[in-house]
């Protein structure tokens, strides 16, 4: 219990740095978003026009601890501003509606990648120095020394746009009807298998090879060949003993994986002109889009907050040494 | 536990061990004869890299990487350990033999409950045991090596190093084993831990009358613990003599070696304190001096120690691997 308002205690405290942070980043930068919108149309804006957008954009000289309040009320009570790209849509709307895509789709990959390299790393590991441990290593390894971009571009120019097999853009077809039905569910898997596979394949052979590492080391310990003489069966031996403990340092990399899951795959998004956070991401940095920018920023480093608020809960689940402190050998 | 006193419960038959490295094998441990009788504590010491853990993973079959057995047999209750499938012997050892390891303080796994472990053992062994009979047993085992029993639902850094040598104890005479090897149980802990350890394990063995291998570099301790002593000097046990011969006031014959190790333990009651060491270092064991591979060391050496490897004699009450005893050096000592 101490341990979990420890946590709490830690996840309120970042959140408000990292809020903060976002309040003064921005104005450290010159000009304003007035000033940017005033570039973007080169000066045809008169200066009565400009001041009509400081007060649209809410911009005040105000003290800066009155702005400050202001903005923290306003991003607790989901008032984001308006996007300068998309004007006048909502941040929120945009956020909304980009930001499941990502989730499900990396998201999804992401655990399946880290379940199945988990589970290919105990059992190599187990049967080390055998056939599948020779190969399956170097085969992932390859594959995830190819940039994912350029696997990603070969993928649209030979399954997408030479053979056809797979939509080469957006995350479902245009004809098939929004809702919870068949088509709307076939259309998304389709047009998610490319990316899919380039996420999984990017990502599997650090999780195998982490996992069959871990495996390796927790083999050898103490405990386990101790647990082997007294007679436990080979599946519990496996799962129960040697890996429950060897899952502990993935479970930390799977943080930061998902971590920059929400930022991240920028470039394969793009490719896929998959409409993700990542893809907004990009069209709102060339657009100087700074609402959504910032609100972004903002997702991504609560996002990773978040998760590894999680991860420290699970952790403390799986060892008990976390958990209550003091950890003696 | 009904076992015929004239029935040992180990009985190794020229046991050799060796590892398979890039230059071929090296002997790690090399014809050992050794019988065990129900109830009997029997102490094996030898200095590090001497093969007495080789040699106790290897009566349990549990052998890793390299080590394989070359020659020999190990019999425990008369059954052969390497001629049992994978299975016989998963349900074989434990429930007649048992091991106390070397790191009994790493011997527990760090993120399950000392229930769990012991439970584990339990079930394991006897599918047909219910949770509330494997919960009974393993209360009735912590009482046994005297844990609280709410100390079950701890977790192993939640223990002090002499409960969890305790624990690892309990686990090892949880089915009821003719046989335990304890392979150096107290070296981790401090001399007060390891008293409390060692009255322990008497005790229970008093109580349940298992036979104990006793393995450890600490000459003194086996002395008083077991009833005979097996000395390993270089993968070969050079003597086998019961403790009550282990004083330099005791009037028997040793081997060479033993005398050395018996002058080299401190007296704490004597006036002045003279402790002489073994001269030279412990062999390596790719590279054997020929012969008696003591000779390199022995104050007694002579030529025909160089040249041929003594076999063993029986000198009053102790088996000797030595020419001193073996007729045919030029000094006689018999």
């Amino acid at each position: 219990m101490r341990y979990f308002l420890n946590r709490v205690g830690f996840l309120l405290l970042s959140l408000w740095a990292a809020m903060t942070l976002n309040f003064v980043l921005p104005r450290m930068m010159p000009g304003n978003p007035a000033e940017a919108m005033m570039a973007k149309f080169q000066g045809q804006l008169s200066p009565q026009a400009l001041t009509a957008l400081e007060k649209q954009f809410g911009l005040t000289n105000g003290p800066i601890l009155v702005q400050y309040f202001d903005y923290m009320r306003s991003m607790l009570t989901g008032h984001w501003g308006l996007s300068f790209s998309y004007y006048p849509t909502k941040v929120t709307t945009i956020m909304s509606t980009s930001l499941p895509w990502t989730l499900g789709l990396l998201g999804i990959v992401t655990l399946i990648s880290v379940a199945f390299g988990t589970l290919v790393g105990i059992l190599i590991a187990w049967k080390r120095g055998g056939v599948a441990d020779g190969i399956i290593p170097i085969v992932t390894m390859f594959l995830q020394a190819i940039p994912g971009f350029w696997l990603a571009l070969v993928m649209v120019y030979f399954l997408g746009f030479k053979l056809g097999w797979f939509p080469m853009a957006h995350s479902y077809g245009n004809s098939v009807q929004v809702g919870y039905n068949v088509n709307y569910l076939f259309s998304i898997m389709n047009h998610g298998f490319m990316p899919a596979v380039v996420v999984f394949l990017g990502g599997v052979s650090g999780w195998i090879i982490g996992m069959r590492n871990n495996m390796m080391t927790t083999l050898g310990e103490d405990y386990v060949v101790f647990a082997e003489a007294k007679g436990v069966s080979k599946s519990r031996l496996i799962f129960a003993y040697a890996a429950r403990n060897a899952l502990l340092p993935q479970l930390t990399s799977l943080a930061i994986a998902l971590s920059s899951i929400i930022g991240g795959q920028i470039l394969i998004e793009q490719v896929f002109s998959y409409q993700g956070i990542g893809y907004q991401l990009t069209s709102a940095v060339s657009n100087e889009d700074y609402p959504l920018i910032q609100a972004m920023f903002l997702v991504i480093a609560v996002t990773a907050l978040v998760i590894n608020f999680i991860v420290d809960m699970l952790y403390g689940r799986l060892d008990p040494r976390v958990r209550r402190g003091g950890a003696t050998s | 536990m009904v076992t015929d006193p004239n029935n040992p419960v180990l009985q190794i038959e020229d046991l050799s061990v060796a590892y398979v490295t890039n230059d071929g094998f090296v002997n790690a441990v090399n014809d050992i004869n050794l019988t065990l009788y129900p109830g009997e504590i029997v102490g094996l010491v030898g200095e590090s890299g001497s093969g007495k853990s080789t040699m106790a993973n290897a009566i349990m079959r549990l052998l890793k990487g390299d080590a394989i057995v070359t020659k020999g047999r190990v019999k425990i209750l008369g059954r052969d350990v390497y001629e049992m499938s994978e299975k016989q012997l998963r349900q074989f050892r434990w429930s007649k033999m048992s091991m106390v390891f070397q790191s009994a303080m790493s011997a527990l796994n760090p993120v399950m409950t000392v229930e769990t472990q012991i439970l584990d053992t339990l079930t394991s062994h006897d599918k047909s045991m219910t949770k509330a009979q494997a919960l009974e047993r393993a209360k009735e085992l912590m009482n046994l090596v005297r844990i609280d029993t709410k100390h079950l639902k701890s977790y192993p850094h939640e223990l002090s190093g002499g409960m969890r040598q305790r624990v690892v104890i309990a686990i090892a005479i949880a089915l009821n084993p003719s046989f335990v090897i304890m392979d150096e149980p107290t070296t981790a802990l401090d001399v007060v831990v390891q008293r409390s350890i060692l009255n322990e394990i008497r005790r229970i063995q008093e109580k349940v009358g298992f036979a104990i291998l006793f393995v450890s570099h600490d000459f003194s301790l086996v002395a008083e613990l077991a009833s005979r002593v097996a000395i390993m000097y270089a993968g070969r046990v050079v003597e086998m003599t019961p403790s009550n011969t282990l004083s330099l006031m005791a009037s028997e014959k040793h081997h060479p070696y033993t005398i050395g190790l018996l002058e080299a333990i401190p007296e704490l009651t004597a006036d002045e304190v003279i402790i002489t060491g073994i001269p030279g270092n412990p062999p390596n064991l790719r590279t054997l001096p020929s012969g008696c591979a003591f000779h390199p060391r022995c104050p007694f050496a002579e030529e025909i120690c160089t040249k041929e490897r003594p076999v063993a004699v029986t000198v009053g009450p102790s088996d000797i691997e030595c020419h001193l005893y073996s007729g045919k050096g030029m000094k006689q000592h018999v």
